[in-house]
């Protein structure tokens, strides 16, 4: 009976202590986040109030400030968020056609040196994005295509590519190679075969693949700072420094902007949640 | 006599290995040549000037640079495996959890989705010695302290590595996870017949499992270490007084700031060659931790 009572008090102290880390973790993890979108909707007197004003008060004027263009430094807001979705779109998709058809070429051909290509493609992708803008600025500078929405997609179709070979790759390896072998059969040339029958398949795998590669693009700053120079190249992450003056950072614009940014990324990955953690550890695992 | 036609492989290969050529291949080799030269970008004519290994003799007697280069490894190391072991923990609590498991895991996603130059500004903000979050808060329990986050050195470290792993835990949390969930049953429960104590079991059978999953882990991040920079950047931008200068920081100063790219070059193969030594050594730990648990490529 004592025994019983103490083992149940154990018990709930474990759970109790298990319950209290849980949410002190998520804590963590949510406020830094919450406290950006919190403070888009409050006044710049209240944010730079000293001491700290707790109770939230609200406004949509950086929001304002954001649209209209002008108003708080008039950053064009529509120009960057523009860029940034051309550029990513465009580089995400170019990037998977590539990705796919190299992650096939290593699913289901054997040749020499297999191992040795997989893992030179992946050094690639480790170069760092600083290490390379320098180099980058000035071949881009001397071919022309610095400031240009082509040469950041070009940048960043080279930078998806390897990781993209890597997901499909294994995803592609999941498939019986009865399947096309069959589909060949039944009069599918290859090509055909790959379409119809491999790639719906794969789908999952190339979805979690596609939402990596947009999200690299999306939030790329290092290699995008040096690239871009004027409205008509700038992406977000560069635009978010135009919030910031020599000694002074505009905090309420920064956290509108941040938001903005934060929302696509923020309904895609919820859209594509179940494929995204399929595809790791697929890709990975048993790649 | 019949052309020989390329392997079909090698043509669906081949777009890759054009576009990673044109954009990463070219360009490092230009570097590689400018590392030996004295290469200003203000002065263009020095790019054909051969001074041999001047650049890399130059840094690597240079105090500042083997301090950057001390703190770069040292951050990584300690990042990496802070991340790993939280994500560990974190994994194995929310797998615990009975209800709202769906919930919690897609809070976990949510630091995958920031761009690490908003993770830098994000914690700027907060860890602003003025207005941040941190210090309000702790006046505004009573403590009568306004905490110079970014100013003092080890302070300003503290609160990098704070942001660092604030972004990059979830990748492990959420793949160690998967590797949870994946996992089959029959043996924990085999060994809680055997009379095996809680800590047994997990060290001798969960653990050993998960391992292919945090080399996966490992390796995703491996492959992007160097995003600290634009937290970093952001942050701090190296100061106070260099003090949280790492190997990125001052690359980019040394090639932007003073303009001197043939030095900076030199720099960014060091920084190349840490990065790619990251990533072969993850890999070979993947490899073998896979070939362990029978699921060998």
């Amino acid at each position: 009976m004592d025994r019983n009572q103490t083992h149940r008090n154990r018990r709930r102290a474990l759970k109790v202590l298990h319950f209290s880390a849980l949410f002190l973790t998520m804590a963590v993890i949510c406020i830094p986040g919450l406290w950006i979108v919190l403070n888009s909707f409050r006044p710049t007197v209240e944010i730079m109030a000293k001491p700290p004003v707790w109770t939230p008060s609200f406004t949509l004027d950086h929001y304002r400030a954001m649209f209209g263009g002008a108003g708080e430094g008039g950053v064009p807001v529509f120009s960057y968020f523009r860029n940034s979705l051309i550029v990513s779109v465009v580089s995400t998709f170019i990037a998977i056609l590539i990705g796919m058809s190299g992650g096939y070429a290593f699913a289901r051909y054997r040749f020499k040196g297999k191992s040795g290509y997989f893992v030179g493609l992946m050094l690639f992708r480790a170069v760092p994005g600083v290490a390379l803008s320098l180099p980058l600025f000035i071949v881009f500078a001397k071919v022309g295509i610095i400031d240009t929405h082509l040469g950041l997609i070009l940048v960043y179709v080279a930078m998806n590519v390897p990781f993209t070979i890597w997901l499909t790759d294994g995803f592609f390896r999941q498939i019986p190679k009865e399947l096309h072998e069959a589909a060949e059969i039944d009069g599918c040339t290859r090509w055909q075969a790959f379409w119809k029958v491999e790639f719906p398949v794969a789908k999952s795998g190339v979805a979690s693949a596609a939402i990596f590669a947009f999200l690299t693009s999306w939030n790329e700053f290092a290699l995008a700072s040096q690239l871009t120079r004027s409205v008509g190249s700038k992406t977000m992450p560069v635009g978010l420094l135009d919030f910031t003056a020599e000694f002074t950072i505009n905090w309420g614009g920064m956290c509108a902007l941040a938001v903005l940014m934060i929302i696509p990324a923020l309904i895609l990955t919820f859209l594509v949640q179940k494929h995204l953690i399929a595809g790791l550890t697929f890709g990975g695992v048993k790649g | 006599m019949p052309r020989r036609r390329l392997p079909e492989w090698f043509l669906l290969l081949l777009p890759a290995i054009i576009v990673i050529a044109a954009v990463v291949l070219i360009p490092l080799i230009f570097s590689l040549y400018s590392s030996f030269t004295p290469y200003k970008l203000t002065r263009p004519s020095t790019l054909w000037k051969w001074i041999g290994t001047y650049n890399y003799e130059k840094i690597l007697t240079d105090a500042k640079f083997w301090a950057a280069f001390g703190r770069t490894v040292l951050f990584l190391t300690i990042a990496l495996n802070l991340e790993m072991l939280l994500g560990l923990g974190i994994a194995l609590m929310v797998n615990k959890v009975t209800w709202g498991q769906r919930t919690l895991r897609t809070i976990l996603m949510f630091p995958m989705m920031f761009s690490p130059i908003l993770v830098g500004f994000q914690f700027k903000f907060i860890f602003n010695d003025n207005i941040g979050l941190v210090n309000n808060a702790l006046q505004s329990m009573g403590f009568n302290v306004a905490l110079p986050w970014l100013v003092d050195g080890k302070l300003a470290m503290f609160s990098i590595a704070f942001a660092e792993i604030w972004m990059s835990t979830s990748v492990f949390a959420i793949l160690i996870l998967a590797g949870l969930f994946a996992m089959p049953r029959d043996p924990l429960e085999a060994a809680k017949v055997d009379g095996c104590t809680p800590w047994q079991s997990f060290r001798h059978i969960t653990l050993p499992f998960l391992m292919p999953f945090i080399y996966i882990a490992m390796t995703i991040r491996s492959l992007d270490v160097a995003r600290a920079y634009d937290i970093v950047q952001i942050m701090t931008g190296g100061g106070p007084a260099r003090r949280t200068e790492l190997l990125w920081t001052l690359m980019s100063r040394t090639g932007y700031v003073d303009a001197r790219m043939g030095l900076a070059n030199a720099m960014g193969y060091v920084s190349i060659l840490l990065s790619i030594f990251f990533t072969v050594y993850f890999f070979r730990k993947l490899s073998a931790a896979r070939a362990e648990i029978g699921m060998g490529s």
